[in-house]
């Protein structure tokens, strides 16, 4: 028996292992020594440079401006999008458990989830184009034809034109995510406040907003990594990609550019490795916010 | 039954507008994609005077749209079926067995959930590379399974631990050989939770990109997100409309219908990975 349990131990963890030691572990690590050197793709030919990658970061306009629309998403997008997530999940719970419309509601609401980015990305392309798109055409429909912009070129509008599609994309997953679990909180919390006189506002406030809280860290990491990414809808759906003038630049497109457009892997590597730091540190802060929250309680 | 003093008429209204901001768009893909180019481009919001079937026709045929959507599923095919399999098998062994080393094996595979596919892109290209599989249907395959293996072992091990030990006991004293157990007594008890995860997988893979971006570079195998993304910036095809909407259709439409199918499991399904 002893025999046959390490045979089967080895057949199962085996061919698993070795695959994520190729392909997942021995490039993240690698990664980490081609962020020193200034390789660009020729065997043999790369050279360590120690932190001259990093130094030069400092100084690419374009990835400084990278940085700051990934700062900008970072910011608003989770905001947003988990602000609308939880007022529309809590509407649907006010309208009562179960019925009919607010089931209805969620299976509209989450169905963008489903798309691909790319899809989506090809969508709002259409929805932005500045002639025949269905924003602008809508907005001249109605008599606001004032209002109707060239979205995606004009460099005031394009980042928020991106981050619209971002927070389009994802509400209705928090929705339902939330919405599930204020259905777990006990009816009595709801009628105990309800008793005290608090109205719809202050029963958010006091009653779902706290208890909802580890949901809402959650989320808020799962957005801020979506939104330190953001590559696949800039890459398809914006001008340049990337534009106009850097006014859309993300870092994980700036690292594509620099690897597979200009050959500077080592280069490129090294902001992966910003990259990889940014979400650390991300995940870090939300996971010490948690703990620092349990402590107090 | 409600008898509130004063009903706030905000948040259903908040409801309705969100559903129609949701809604819209996507309804208005599918029908411009039957509408001609001249309806498309002079009356962005009218139906068609009568729906135009050959757009999807020109799609599916002159812009290549089926190589795609069958590429697509060769691949996701072939790494959801490997990524179950190796995924199974190593949440069970990690979660049912005592060993030397247990621990550490169960993070070395989780903690590359955490790491940005970012990170690993340019290594991974001449990894796949030197194996000889860049822009083959093997490399992507492998790679899919690769990346989609750790976050169905962290699924599936806090699934394997809450089974009953006695069943398992019961089958070995039956004489069931170690890999009997697994496949013909666990796998089984396991259903629920290999549904979810695998419902999870399959869109996860189904919407991948950049990954095929990097690696896969042969237009003949671009799966459907590649091709569809391509089809929108070639200048050839910036003025078939009627083509472009009627390939966004198509990309959307399998999904559609698989949600309207399952959208209770799929709901929970993914609703469950963030929960975890």
């Amino acid at each position: 028996m002893r025999h046959g349990r390490w045979r089967f131990l080895l057949g199962a963890l085996v061919p698993a292992l070795v695959l994520h030691v190729v392909f997942v572990l021995s490039p993240y690590a690698q990664a980490f020594y081609l962020s020193l050197t200034d390789w660009t793709g020729v065997a043999g030919a790369a050279h360590y440079v120690g932190a001259g990658n990093y130094a030069r970061l400092g100084g690419d306009t374009l990835f400084l401006d990278a940085v700051r629309n990934n700062a900008v998403m970072l910011l608003v997008v989770p905001a947003v999008t988990i602000g609308l997530g939880l007022f529309l999940a809590s509407a649907l719970h006010r309208g009562g458990r179960g019925s009919r419309g607010g089931s209805a509601y969620q299976i509209v609401y989450f169905f963008p989830q489903l798309l691909s980015l790319v899809v989506i990305a090809v969508l709002w392309g259409f929805v932005y184009n500045p002639n025949t798109g269905l924003l602008n055409s809508g907005l001249r429909a109605i008599g606001l034809g004032g209002l109707a912009h060239s979205w995606l070129a004009e460099p005031r509008f394009a980042l928020v034109a991106v981050m619209a599609v971002l927070i389009w994309s994802s509400v209705g997953f928090y929705v339902v995510l939330f919405r599930a679990a204020i259905d777990a909180i006990p009816l009595e919390l709801f009628e105990a406040a309800k008793l005290d006189g608090a109205g719809d506002w202050s029963s958010f406030r006091h009653v779902i907003f706290p208890l909802l809280r580890e949901n809402v860290r959650v989320a808020f990491v799962y957005l801020g990594i979506a939104a330190l990414d953001g590559f696949a809808v800039v890459q398809v759906m914006t001008v340049g990609p990337g534009g106009p003038d850097g006014a859309t630049e993300v870092i994980g497109l700036s690292l594509y550019r620099n690897a597979f457009t200009y050959g500077r892997f080592g280069y490129a590597s090294a902001m992966g490795v910003a990259l990889f730091f940014a979400t650390l540190t991300l995940a870090l802060l939300a996971l010490r916010s948690g703990r620092e929250e349990r402590h107090a309680l | 039954m409600r008898s509130e003093r004063r009903s706030n008429p905000l948040p259903p209204i908040a409801m309705f507008c969100w559903a129609v901001v949701t809604a819209l768009p996507l309804l208005w893909a599918v029908v411009s994609s039957v509408k001609s180019d001249d309806e498309i481009l002079n009356h962005p919001w009218a139906p068609p005077a009568t729906p135009r079937f050959d757009n999807w026709v020109r799609a599916w045929t002159a812009a290549n749209i089926g190589r795609y959507f069958l590429n697509s599923l060769i691949v996701v095919g072939g790494a959801l079926l490997l990524t179950m399999l190796l995924g199974a098998l190593v949440a069970y062994a990690l979660a049912r067995y005592e060993f030397r080393g247990n621990r550490t094996l169960y993070y070395t595979f989780v903690a590359a959930m955490f790491f940005p596919v970012f990170l690993a892109l340019v290594p991974l290209f001449f990894v796949v590379d030197q194996l000889g599989l860049l822009g083959t249907y093997p490399g992507l395959i492998l790679v899919y399974t690769a990346y989609a293996v750790p976050f169905t072992v962290f699924f599936l091990h806090a699934f394997f631990r809450t089974l009953p030990a006695e069943i398992a006991e019961a089958a070995f004293l039956d004489g069931c050989s170690h890999a009997a157990v697994f496949f013909r007594v666990m796998l089984p008890l396991a259903r629920p939770g290999l549904v979810a995860v695998g419902i999870f997988n399959f869109l996860g893979l189904w919407n991948q990109y950049l990954i095929p971006l990097v690696l896969n570079p042969d237009p003949d195998r671009y799966v459907l997100a590649q091709g569809l993304a391509a089809l929108s910036v070639s200048q050839g095809y910036r003025s078939d409309w009627g083509g472009l909407f009627a390939g966004l259709t198509i990309a959307m439409l399998p999904v559609l219908v698989a949600y309207v199918a399952f959208q209770r499991h799929i709901r929970a399904g993914m609703t469950a990975g963030a929960v975890k």
